[in-house]
């Protein structure tokens, strides 16, 4: 008798039998998308040398990806765009007229030794990008602090500065040593100070990706409408930078949010889902912690600028947090 | 009786693509019976009922083919039920008896596939032989409501003069264990404890499993069943409460439930349910209902029972109907016509199938139930049970393959759990063969304890 049935074609599978449709691919892919706005604006501000860089680590971070895969024998994993995403950020991170040797550099750290090493992407301890960063600033110290004014081309003169940051870490001394003019009044007198709008759309010194508060807080809309990232982690990290300086003083709170890394450390480089809690209690927690800490370097530390350290701590602290904050299961008491 | 919505919302869930809309308006249609059966003696939870037929033996419908059977040794909790009953060692034996769902000749009694994977002992009945002998003992009735010349049928009872014991011996002797998927023995869930007293009666008629309408075209077409049921088993359970649980999603549904028990005296009511699965699992439909969350392990006042089951209970009372076919939902993309069928139960797949119309194009996977909970069969030739609750044909692109990705710890599936466990973590445990890692460490912050077999786990990302 002919079998009626085809056994063989079915597909075979435990349940489930449907898919939400998300991959890693998906999720890298909108986090590209979301970085979108603020390399525009970047490039925008500093030209040439921000796409040089971009390309830079971008292309270095997939190369070394696929040759650490290659050499461990793995398969080939840039498919998952996770390697684009480490270099576009790191990218960002640096200030655009940084060497271009030192952004290969800062690449393969970031995928080798931040990220290879330790098993590949989800194994990673440390935001890899930031991991590189921080290598970077500790390395070429100053190279990765002279900053292209925005618009360099303009004015062929001078076309490096200072950052706001560094101005307000001034502010910060000068009112330790209960200086007589109030710093909070300073604003717009200081010389070379960015008004609020200028910082708001980002015409002002700093890394590539850091300047524009507008094209970063649009990613981070897209990133929530896309359900990618929780409000939990920028949230409570804008919002603890905020009252933190309200509280100590020292520049306006908007000023500190606006500036640095804080915005894009907030909503792109702390809400890394390998390297941040993934309970909601857990995120809450971790939003705090990089706030506080991050202030409490531009307040103490040695640094103008505590982002980058304030999340690589809370990085390290993660294990910690997501032990403390496992959620009980539904009926246990 | 009055109607109202879920005021409790358990956390996580998801939102599965329903597709209900391929089989929702179609009325229950009953299946002529096939020309061979696949009748397995493990229909239900528990130990498979024992043969009692050899090939060559002629059966009558209804007559009894598989009987109780099993020991279980070690002490089995109706995770089932919430009143928490140690089965096994207060009754030793849990098993439902089988019964011929059609007249016909035992071709073989062989094992055979069932829909979950294993083998199981199964009769194989050739329907188209003519009798060779005439059985007696039971009652023989002329009419058969199949069509069948012959058919054994129980004495009807008047459940409002019977007595517990009686009508607890009517469920049990008409083969009824839990429709929904299951398979509990029905008879143990209405009997608990004597100091246990049920507080709840819950009917799930959630159904929140993706493309099944089954239960929903009963609520619609068989309110009144249901009803008796309910009374038959709200006076075995000693008057408890009744809720009636129905997802928003069946409005249709709603308004039959109320219809039928709009002049019911007592406690009831229709508690509408936000959709989200798994609003259909027994722990998370008493949270919804009543506001009570089962502790581990499981003992609260509430028995929860599927529509489909509540019907049964009812047809074997009122009618004497042996339970010997169920509403399967056959439905998916390849299906020519989607259809609820009425089937005999040992009906084969490929029979439904071809009620249906056939298929459409060749499916590239077959499902024993819904998306979420069901199970992928490698061939058609297996026969329904009291627990197949839809048989789903996948065309190709509905089929998702893929290669899983590293974990991120995106979180979704902690988001997600319904048991509030932590999937992700659990996973990397088991992966790096570290299973203590997955287990409670300390009683203050207890991992999982026991992880139910979880479709969500794998549900919304990369990450399984």
């Amino acid at each position: 008798m002919k079998p009626k049935d085809t056994a063989e074609h079915y597909i075979l599978s435990s349940s489930p039998h449907t898919h939400s449709h998300a991959s890693v691919s998906r999720i890298m892919l909108d986090v590209i998308v979301a970085l979108l706005p603020t390399t525009a604006a970047g490039i925008w501000f500093f030209g040439m040398p921000a796409v040089w860089t971009i390309a830079t680590c971008v292309s270095t971070c997939l190369v070394t990806e696929a040759v650490c895969r290659l050499a461990m024998k793995r398969d080939n994993t840039i498919g998952d765009l996770s390697a684009v995403v480490t270099g576009l950020l790191l990218a960002l991170n640096l200030p655009a007229g940084i060497p271009l040797w030192m952004a290969v550099v800062g690449s393969v750290f970031a995928i080798f030794i931040a990220k290879q090493v330790f098993g590949g992407l989800g194994m990673n301890p440390f935001n890899p990008a930031l991991a590189a960063r921080a290598f970077m600033l500790i390395s070429f110290t100053g190279p990765m602090t002279t900053w292209l004014k925005p618009y360099w081309w303009r004015t062929p003169e001078a076309v490096t500065t200072a950052t706001p940051l560094a101005t307000m870490k001034t502010w910060f001394v000068a009112e330790a040593t209960a200086s007589a003019t109030p710093p909070g009044l300073c604003n717009h007198a200081c010389t070379g100070f960015p008004s609020l709008w200028q910082m708001a759309i980002g015409e002002m010194p700093g890394c590539i990706g850091e300047v524009s508060a507008i094209a970063l807080a649009l990613g981070a809309i897209y990133l929530l409408w896309r359900k990618v990232i929780t409000w939990h982690i920028p949230v409570i990290f804008l919002a603890t930078v905020f009252a933190y300086s309200l509280i100590s003083g020292g520049a306006p709170a908007m000023a500190q949010v606006l500036t640095g890394g804080v915005m894009i450390g907030a909503c792109f480089m702390a809400t890394d889902y390998v390297t941040s809690p993934t309970t909601a209690k857990g995120k809450l927690i971790f939003g705090f912690g990089c706030g506080l800490l991050c202030m409490l370097i531009r307040q103490f530390g040695g640094y103008p600028e505590g982002c980058s350290f304030a999340i690589l701590i809370m990085n390290a602290v993660c294990p910690l947090i997501n032990r403390w904050t496992q959620p009980r299961p539904f009926g246990a008491r | 009786m009055k109607t109202v919505k879920s005021a409790f919302k358990f956390k996580g869930g998801v939102h599965p693509d329903y597709n209900k809309e391929l089989a929702r308006d179609k009325a229950i249609e009953r299946m002529p019976v096939p020309a061979e059966l696949v009748i397995s003696m493990s229909q239900h939870l528990g130990a498979p009922a024992k043969c009692i037929v050899k090939p060559g033996d002629y059966v009558v419908r209804g007559q009894l083919i598989g009987e109780k059977n099993g020991f279980i040794s070690v002490p089995v909790y109706a995770s089932a039920s919430g009143l928490g009953q140690l089965i096994g060692e207060k009754n030793g034996f849990i098993s439902v008896p089988v019964y011929a769902s059609a007249s016909g000749l035992v071709k073989a009694v062989e094992p055979r596939l069932g829909a979950a994977g294993g083998k199981a002992p199964a009769v194989i009945l050739d329907t188209t032989a003519a009798p060779n002998s005439v059985n007696d003992g039971q009652s023989i009735s002329e009419s058969g409501e199949s069509g069948e010349k012959r058919e054994i049928t129980l004495k009807p009872l008047d459940w409002k003069t019977a007595t517990k014991e009686e009508l607890l011996k009517r469920v049990e002797e008409a083969g009824i264990c839990g429709m929904g998927g299951a398979g509990f023995p029905t008879s143990v869930k209405l009997n608990p404890p004597p100091q246990k007293r049920c507080e709840y009666l819950i009917l799930n008629g959630a159904e929140c499993e993706p493309y099944l309408t089954a239960d929903c075209r009963l609520m619609i077409e068989r309110a009144d069943r249901i009803r008796v049921g309910v009374e038959i088993m709200r006076k075995v359970l000693g008057g408890p409460a009744v809720r009636i649980a129905i997802e928003a999603n069946k409005p249709e549904a709603i308004a039959a439930m109320e219809k039928a028990f709009a002049d019911i005296e007592g406690n009831v009511e229709i508690v509408v349910l936000p959709v989200l699965y798994p609003q259909g699992s027994e722990k998370h439909q008493i949270y919804a209902t009543v506001g009570r969350i089962v502790p581990e392990p499981p003992a609260l006042p509430c028995v929860v029972e599927n529509v489909g089951t509540v019907a049964a209970i009812a047809d074997a009372v009122e009618k004497g109907k042996i339970l010997l076919s169920r509403v399967t939902t056959v439905s998916g993309d390849a299906v020519v016509e989607p259809k609820n069928i009425e089937a005999p139960l040992g009906t084969k797949y490929a029979d439904l199938v071809a009620f249906c119309g056939g298929a459409k194009e060749p499916p590239a996977k077959v499902l024993s139930g819904g998306t979420m909970m069901g199970f992928a069969v490698s061939t058609l030739e297996i026969g329904t049970t009291k627990t197949t609750s839809g048989l789903l044909l996948l065309s190709k692109k509905r089929v998702v393959q893929y290669t899983s990705q590293a974990c991120i710890n995106c979180g979704r599936c902690l988001r997600a759990c319904p048991m509030l466990l932590n999937p992700a973590e659990i996973s990397k445990a088991v992966e790096a063969n570290d299973i203590k890692s997955a287990e409670p460490r300390k009683p203050r912050r207890p991992r999982p304890r026991r992880s139910e077999e979880c479709p969500l786990n794998e549900q919304p990302t990369a990450n399984n």
